[in-house]
């Protein structure tokens, strides 16, 4: 049995049962990062010491207790925004580079106490900022289906980690995709919960009312599993929500039977590239041959979501980076009076990306811009909820593609930050509307993986992850990068 | 042409109190005055990376019950946004207020003047809650040669209140008699400590005026504010210093400029901080970390259905008890003292001699010992105890002042002060005839002398009495006795 092929729910049922050892998980992990990490540079940080201990922690307790550990003996990665007590967390930027923050974000704590083993920290774009990985501070990601192109972004580092078999499950963050198109680009499955369902205590804000941490991993079934862990009201989170956690593994243990799926033609028009669009829309017609039924729904508002996106998310991430300020924590510029040392700290703590939307989101916000700009935009956000409410009168799910294009070659797009932006066109809509969605790997296109997402109503996870696993089911199946070259494995 | 003022003065005044909740207002903190610095902190008021603020129920009840004993109407819906600047003291780099939804409004406040006189009626606009900055302790004399400064943020998160007039006040008494309405009503609640030297009410006020020929809008009306002042006397002296200014201006030809100007306390003056043009753009949007702050009709009915009397009601009630209106005016500012008068007057029978006896005597010492009415080491049935024995003659007032002193030093009852001082009076005629015989016996010629008409020697006869009982003969008591012996002594008895 190889111990890399394993997915999540496999490995713990293994360290559960005593099968494996916590710590002949994580050796067997920690040979494949170190044979691994130095071509894909997925982590940030990596504390092989910690994870020994915890692994060790876990061989080390009671039978009975590591047989309720739904996670026991599984390697995790976090993106390097979501904070951890005792390693470093730097948000992807020099202006936090070094600190280590005194508290963990709740999901770490549920994570662990489940008896996940985490590794290390991930790459990302500054402070989530970005669609591959680029406007990371400190060195790129690649995607391990094609080191030369990128893996996505803003969570890049996470689900380059899982599709390199670096980790089993890693955290990511969706503002606007974030979560979504690198698993896309890489080939894994990515889940962006309702917005309220898991808890941001510990997420470095990008955008509040649109950021939720997911789970980012090789099948359904292990988000699933990852997601039952994560969710919950957390009284730390304001905005999370009390709605009952529903086993959502048993819950994903039938396929659906005649799942309605919506398909909007504004998602498979104008910008796609062809070759995307053929996968997704094959994809679909496997998944009608199942049962389901493919309903054409008109998402009329599609068209200003990116627009209203790049006003709110900048606004509110003008707001949330204020405190980045030299004076409590992180990097400081030595300067002669206070207003030179914010200037000082932040012209050089923060990179060009974040400051490009610090300058749009202050002017959003600015006397005499507001109302056109940021209440206009919340309007724009209430009509994008009003098509997906009269969608789901009529459709279970909503199915497009994840991105409009193929994972692109690294340094391509990140002087053009416009045609960036546009990469999220799909995935915004959902954040805009609070709404769970899931890309799931489609099929391939010259060996680079497509996404197929599925968006559903609120608190639906449970459906939509079901709906996954039909997408999964239908998919053709293609070995993961370290298996390449290897007789006899598979992917999935 | 009569030289007359020709503007109308027009005031509006900002408070600020801080509510003494358990905790902060969105942290579990402490929230507590004079602790040693940055230990009163958590992640949340830290504002570190990654943290949310979770909001205080106690401190959204505490606004809310100020909201309704100020006549406001408490929303049902309002909401949180966020107020952004830079500032060290300021660490989210935004203050987490409430912009146009504040969670009361439209409320109003009846103005008395010293004499118990009810003025005018004033205007509240709003009050909404808001969390406090932290504070910046410089380094060096001034701030301009400051060689460095510290951050405290013990402070910060800790839940204000932001009471809004409308400018309906024209002068700096009005102003003060406004604060001490407003101190008074809070004070009812306990919803603060109310000290504006430490911090936990603090002043802003804007100042405009109008020219009598002026027709259009308040709003458009060039404003100063003057900013932060620590005390009720200070706002005053702002206002007319401010006033003097802007009229000086005016008839100068000049106009008004809109800015910010700060008091300073040795000279009495305001002077400019910040003009219109370096005026801050607040960037006000809604807090995304914070649902919308939902009450229930049942609940803020709840809240108005349990507020305690308040300052109106009080005044009439004392008034009612035959208290004269200016001891009135000044017991009715602070409730403990209401409810000591009330407890010994009840105990005692009599509300004006209690009240006369609390004004001048007990207040005194109060001052003196840094004590307020809620830990006064006299009880009010020991004030009771005290004034009934000055009308049972066992002490004259002015010992009684001395008995009191001491029951309040030593936190004694008022006979066991009486015997450590030695002073009961003697009232006991049995044994102060004996020694007013003998007085008279040994004064011949001063006898003689009042027989002729010399009132004034019956003075001397009294203090001879008072020299031989070491002081504790009651005077009166001895004079009435002279009299009696004397007149006896004259037409003796058959
Ligand atoms: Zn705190």
């Amino acid at each position: 049995m190889e111990i890399l092929d394993l997915g999540a729910r496999a490995l713990a049922e293994a360290v559960q049962s005593g099968a494996l050892s916590a710590t002949a998980v994580l050796e067997a992990y920690w040979a494949h990062i170190q044979a691994t990490e130095p071509q894909v540079r997925a982590f940030l940080h990596l504390d092989v010491e910690r994870a020994r201990a915890r692994a060790l922690a876990i061989d080390q307790a009671p039978s009975h207790l590591r047989r309720t550990w739904p996670l026991a003996g599984v390697p995790v990665a976090v993106k390097d925004n979501i904070v951890t007590e005792g390693m470093p967390t730097t948000a992807g930027s020099r202006i936090l580079e070094g600190w280590r923050s005194p508290y963990t974000a709740t999901v770490v704590a549920r994570l662990e106490a489940a008896g996940a083993v985490v590794l290390g920290k991930t790459n990302l774009d500054e402070f989530a900022m970005g669609s591959s990985t680029e406007y990371s501070a400190y060195h790129p990601t690649v995607n391990p289906w094609d080191p030369k192109r990128v893996p996505g972004g803003s969570s890049g580092g996470s689900a380059a980690a899982v599709a390199a078999g670096m980790a089993a499950v890693a955290l990511g963050s969706d503002t606007g995709g974030s979560i979504r198109q690198p698993a896309a680009y890489c080939g894994v499955v990515g889940l962006k919960p309702t917005y309220g369902r898991v808890s941001r205590y510990g997420l470095i804000a990008f955008a509040s009312s649109l950021d939720q941490i997911g789970p980012i991993a090789r099948s359904v079934e292990d988000a699933a599993l990852a997601l039952g862990v994560l969710a919950g009201l957390d009284p730390k989170d304001a905005t999370s929500v009390p709605e009952p956690v529903p086993d959502y593994v048993a819950a994903i243990d039938e396929l659906p039977s005649a799942v309605r799926i919506g398909v909007p033609e504004e998602y498979f028009g104008e910008g796609i590239d062809p070759a995307v669009r053929e996968v997704v829309s094959a994809a679909l017609r496997r998944m009608e041959a199942q049962g389901a039924t493919l309903v054409p729904i008109p998402m009329p508002h599609t068209a200003y979501a990116i627009a209203a996106y790049y006003l709110i998310a900048p606004a509110e991430a003008s707001s949330n980076l204020a405190r980045y300020d030299g004076i409590r924590f992180g990097f400081r510029a030595g300067a002669p009076d206070l207003v030179r040392l914010y200037e000082e700290t932040r012209a050089r703590g923060f990179g060009v990306e974040v400051k490009r939307r610090i300058l749009l989101g202050t002017h959003v916000l600015s006397a005499g811009y507001y109302d056109a700009y940021y209440l206009q935009a919340q309007r724009v956000r209430t009509l994008i909820r009003g098509d997906f409410e009269r969608a789901f009168q009529v459709v279970d799910v909503v199915a497009t593609p994840t991105t409009p294009d193929l994972p692109f070659p690294l340094g391509s797009r990140s002087e053009d930050p416009l045609r960036m932006y546009l990469s999220d066109v799909f995935t915004v809509t959902a954040n805009l509307a609070g709404l769970p969605a899931v890309s799931v790997p489609a099929g391939f296109v010259d060996g680079l993986p497509v996404g197929l997402q599925l968006i559903g109503p609120a608190f639906s996870e449970a459906e939509l992850l079901r709906t996954a696993r039909l997408v999964e089911r239908v998919a053709p199946r293609m070995r993961w990068p370290w298996q390449q070259g290897r007789e006899g494995a598979e992917a999935r | 042409m009569t030289a007359g003022p020709r503007y109308e003065v027009i005031i509006g005044l900002e408070v600020h109190v801080e509510l003494k909740t358990r905790t902060k207002l969105f942290c579990g903190c402490e929230n507590r005055f004079g602790a040693p610095p940055n230990t009163l902190t958590c992640p949340v008021c830290l504002g570190l990376p990654g943290v949310l603020p979770v909001l205080n129920r106690e401190a959204v009840a505490m606004a809310a019950r100020a909201g309704l004993a100020l006549g406001c109407t408490v929303r049902e819906h309002s909401r949180f946004d966020r107020k952004q600047y830079f500032y060290p003291d300021l660490p989210k780099g935004y203050q987490i207020s409430q912009y146009d939804h504040p969670l009361c409004e439209h409320g109003q406040l009846r103005l008395y003047d010293g004499q118990g006189q009810y003025r005018k009626t004033v205007r509240i606009r709003r009050i909404h809650l808001e969390e406090d900055a932290g504070k910046l302790n410089h380094l060096g004399e001034r701030l301009s040669d400051a060689t460095g400064s510290l951050v405290d943020l013990n402070r910060a998160g800790v839940p204000l209140i932001e009471i809004v007039s409308e400018p309906d006040l024209r002068s700096g008494e009005e102003a003060r008699w406004y604060l001490n309405a407003l101190r008074a009503t809070l004070a009812y609640l306990d919803v603060s400590d109310l000290r504006m030297e430490e911090g936990s009410m603090r002043c802003d006020a804007n100042i405009s005026l109008r020219p009598l020929d002026f027709t259009g809008s308040l709003a458009d009306l060039p404003r100063v504010e003057v900013k932060n002042l620590n005390s009720v006397r200070n706002v005053e002296r702002a206002i007319e210093y401010e006033v003097r200014r802007q009229a000086a201006q005016l008839s100068q030809g000049l106009g008004i400029e809109r800015e910010t100007r700060g008091f300073d306390d040795a000279s009495g003056r305001t002077y400019s901080q910040r003009s219109k043009e370096e005026a801050h753009d607040y960037r006000y949007f809604p807090e995304p970390d914070l649902p919308p702050l939902v009450l229930t009709t049942e609940q803020i009915t709840a809240w108005r259905d349990s507020l305690p009397s308040l300052p109106d009601a009080v005044r009439e009630d004392l008034t009612a008890a035959g208290i004269d209106p200016r001891t009135v005016e000044v017991v009715v500012q602070d409730p403990a003292a209401v409810a000591y008068l009330w407890a010994a007057a009840q105990d005692y029978g009599r509300a004006e001699a209690v009240a006369n006896w609390m004004l001048a005597d007990l207040a005194r010492l109060l001052n003196a010992h840094r004590r307020s009415y809620r830990d006064c080491p006299v009880p009010p049935a020991e004030l009771a105890n005290l004034l009934r024995l000055i009308d049972r003659g066992t002490l004259s007032g002015r010992m009684a002042k001395e008995v009191l002193e001491v029951m309040f030093v030593k936190g004694v009852t008022a006979e066991a002060a009486v015997a450590q001082l030695g002073v009961s009076q003697i009232s006991d005629v049995d044994h102060l005839r004996p020694v007013v015989e003998a007085v008279i016996a040994e004064q011949p010629k001063v006898v003689a002398d009042w027989r002729a008409g010399k009132e004034k020697a019956i003075g001397f006869l009294v203090g001879q009495v008072m020299k031989r009982t070491a002081g504790q003969a009651n005077p009166e008591l001895v004079n009435r006795l002279l009299r009696e012996v004397l007149a006896r002594q004259a037409h003796p008895l058959p």
